[in-house]
């Protein structure tokens, strides 16, 4: 503005050089009116350039939003097949370095996971569930850890610790468990066992608990190393390398893998389905979540925008 | 004529072949050969769905491929090799499926047990681990035929899992470990000797200790006729064990290449067999520490 009033200001001064230099009066207008009109669009253009620059910005967040929107939407997808009770064998040597081990749980927590089985075969992590738990800050134990020692709760992340006694020697607990029960007592009852007394029978002895999803193995070589035989029944198992060289790219790809992976299962003689759904109704509506945080947004903008267009 | 140059030539290949085998065999043999192999015989049915073929042509094909990796296991040097041929599960799918499978097993066990078979050929005893019970008479009775037949070889061992699950066999041991004790605990309450508490031991404390342990389990399993395996592969890329060997496979290597089951090759089984050498120390080592 500076600039077109010192122009003005000049070309007026010199107008009367002009006048002299370049008679016609019809010049003289000319000049003056295409000031006049240069200054117009001037100030158009500074009334409307904060609005211009509001829009531009306002895109500019727009389109942020939509890649967070697209971010969140991956991650969702992510965890939304989900991987309801996820296993981690994890061989007992490497288990002793236990800041890869936090971090590892840390990445877990952070895709969404609520419930984590730790398994080695020595029990190196369920000697250290105190500094694992303590790390997790706000574990809370819940009444099943006093009673088994355990089972850890922490916020929105369930710890279990297990190791080789889990497996075999808890059959043979539950196997004198079901022999107390139904033969001891003197009489002998005829019907067979079933998977559900036996599922009893391993929840009564403190080895109970559900059967992964997911299994991921980190160790050098892609075995089990004993993980419970009865609750490995129909688990996918991937093998993810030592953890010293775990990343957290091969754990969203291992995870979002199972969520692909369709699983021809029958009943169970339990009758539990073995079928994964997917949360439909969940998914649903934190995707419309998500849009409306999108389009509420634009409207507002838009609106402002028209606003002061129309006030000017 | 040319029917004949097309025997001579067929014969000529299949020589060159096991020439060629068993120079690889020999390189292999240098390091550790598995014991026992376990096989999950997984994509029958998605390869008849590829190839176009007929309901059933998947499993015949199946069974070929079945019959030459049993060939190059035993050529290797490999004593037992287990196969999962039918789940209790299965029962559960279409019953003009589980009637033509069913069919299938019965037609190539009687072929298994003729004098001229691969069987007879390696010196094959043959077991059926599983719950027999819940198949059909006829398939029965030709399990319990075959079994009795091939019980004078000795040289190796195939056992065929026919209507098996691991939970099947795990509560199986339970129930046979509780029906021993308490035969044992009758036959001793019947000396006089007990007081009702003989199904229970007791030590000096006073305190009860547990009667059943993990080797009275073991001796009860299905498996217990063979050592744990040293290798399982599942084909088709599937990565579970769906409720085969979970007992036994506690420090047993797990491969699971990408190929249909009547896919598979000399190929795959010299990559498994390479795979376990490598890590033959660390299986070794967890195996004596369990």
């Amino acid at each position: 503005m500076l600039t077109m009033v010192s122009v003005r200001n000049f070309l007026s001064g010199s107008h009367s050089k002009l006048k002299f230099a370049f008679s016609p009066k019809i010049l003289d207008l000319d000049l003056l009116n295409v000031i006049m009109v240069l200054h117009q669009i001037q100030s158009v253009i500074l009334k409307y350039g904060n609005e211009t620059q509001e829009l531009l910005k306002w895109a500019s967040r727009s389109g942020n939003l939509g890649l967070r929107v697209l971010w969140l939407i991956l991650h969702f997808a992510v965890t939304i097949c989900k991987v309801r009770y996820l296993a981690m064998v994890i061989d007992s040597e490497e288990a002793q370095e236990l800041s890869k081990v936090f971090e590892l749980l840390q990445w877990v927590a952070d895709i969404g996971v609520k419930s984590v089985c730790l398994y080695d075969p020595e029990g190196v992590l369920k000697k250290n569930k105190e500094p694992i738990t303590q790390r997790f800050s706000s574990a809370n134990l819940s009444e099943e850890a006093a009673v088994n020692g355990r089972l850890v709760t922490r916020r929105n992340l369930t710890l279990e610790f297990v190791s080789f006694e889990d497996g075999k020697e808890a059959v043979a607990k539950a196997a004198n468990y079901l022999f107390v029960k139904h033969y001891a007592n003197g009489t002998k009852e005829k019907s067979d066992f079933t998977e559900p007394q036996m599922a009893e029978a391993l929840g009564a002895i403190g080895s109970g608990g559900a059967e992964p999803d997911l299994l991921l193995i980190y160790g050098p070589t892609r075995c089990h190393l004993g993980f419970p035989a009865w609750r490995l029944r129909y688990t996918e198992i991937v093998h993810m390398g030592p953890l010293k060289s775990m990343s957290y790219g091969s754990l969203v790809k291992a995870i979002f893998k199972y969520t692909m992976v369709h699983q021809n299962y029958v009943t169970s003689s339990c009758g539990t389905s073995m079928m994964r759904k997917i949360d439909l109704t969940d998914a649903a509506s934190i995707v419309c979540i998500l849009l409306r945080m999108f389009f509420f947004d634009c409207r507002t903008k838009v609106k402002r925008y028209l606003l002061a267009c129309m006030s000017n | 004529m040319t029917k004949k140059i097309g025997d001579q030539a067929g014969k000529m290949f299949e020589y060159f072949g096991s020439f060629l085998r068993k120079g690889i065999f020999s390189v292999l043999s240098v390091g550790p050969v598995p014991d026992h192999i376990a096989f999950i015989m997984d994509g029958n049915r998605r390869y008849a769905k590829k190839r176009n073929l007929l309901d059933g042509a998947g499993h015949r094909c199946g069974y070929l491929a079945l019959m030459n990796m049993l060939k190059y296991c035993y050529e290797l040097g490999v004593k037992y090799v287990t196969i999962y041929a039918f789940s209790i599960d299965n029962f559960r799918r279409r019953p003009e499926e589980v009637q033509s499978t069913m069919q299938l097993i019965l037609e190539k066990i009687e072929d298994l047990i003729k004098e001229e078979s691969m069987v007879n050929q390696y010196g094959v005893r043959i077991y059926f681990l599983g719950s027999l019970k819940l198949l059909s008479k006829p398939v029965r009775l030709a399990a319990e035929r075959a079994m009795v037949a091939t019980s004078g070889n000795s040289k190796s061992v195939l056992s065929i899992c026919l209507a098996y699950t691991s939970s099947d066999e795990i509560l199986h041991a339970v129930q046979e470990c509780c029906e021993e004790k308490w035969d044992e605990g009758s036959a001793l309450e019947s000396k006089g000797a007990g007081n009702g508490l003989v199904f229970l031991k007791g030590n000096k404390n006073g305190k009860t200790k547990p009667s059943i342990v993990v080797k009275d389990l073991e001796k009860h399993m299905y498996a217990a006729v063979t050592p744990d395996p040293d290798i399982i592969i599942r084909t088709s890329g599937e990565t579970r064990l769906s409720n085969f060997l979970l007992w036994q496979s506690a420090n047993c290597l797990l491969y699971a290449p990408a190929i249909l089951w009547p896919e598979i090759g000399l190929w795959h089984l010299v990559w498994a067999v390479l795979d376990f050498q490598r890590n033959f120390s660390y299986l070794k080592e967890k195996t004596k520490l369990s």
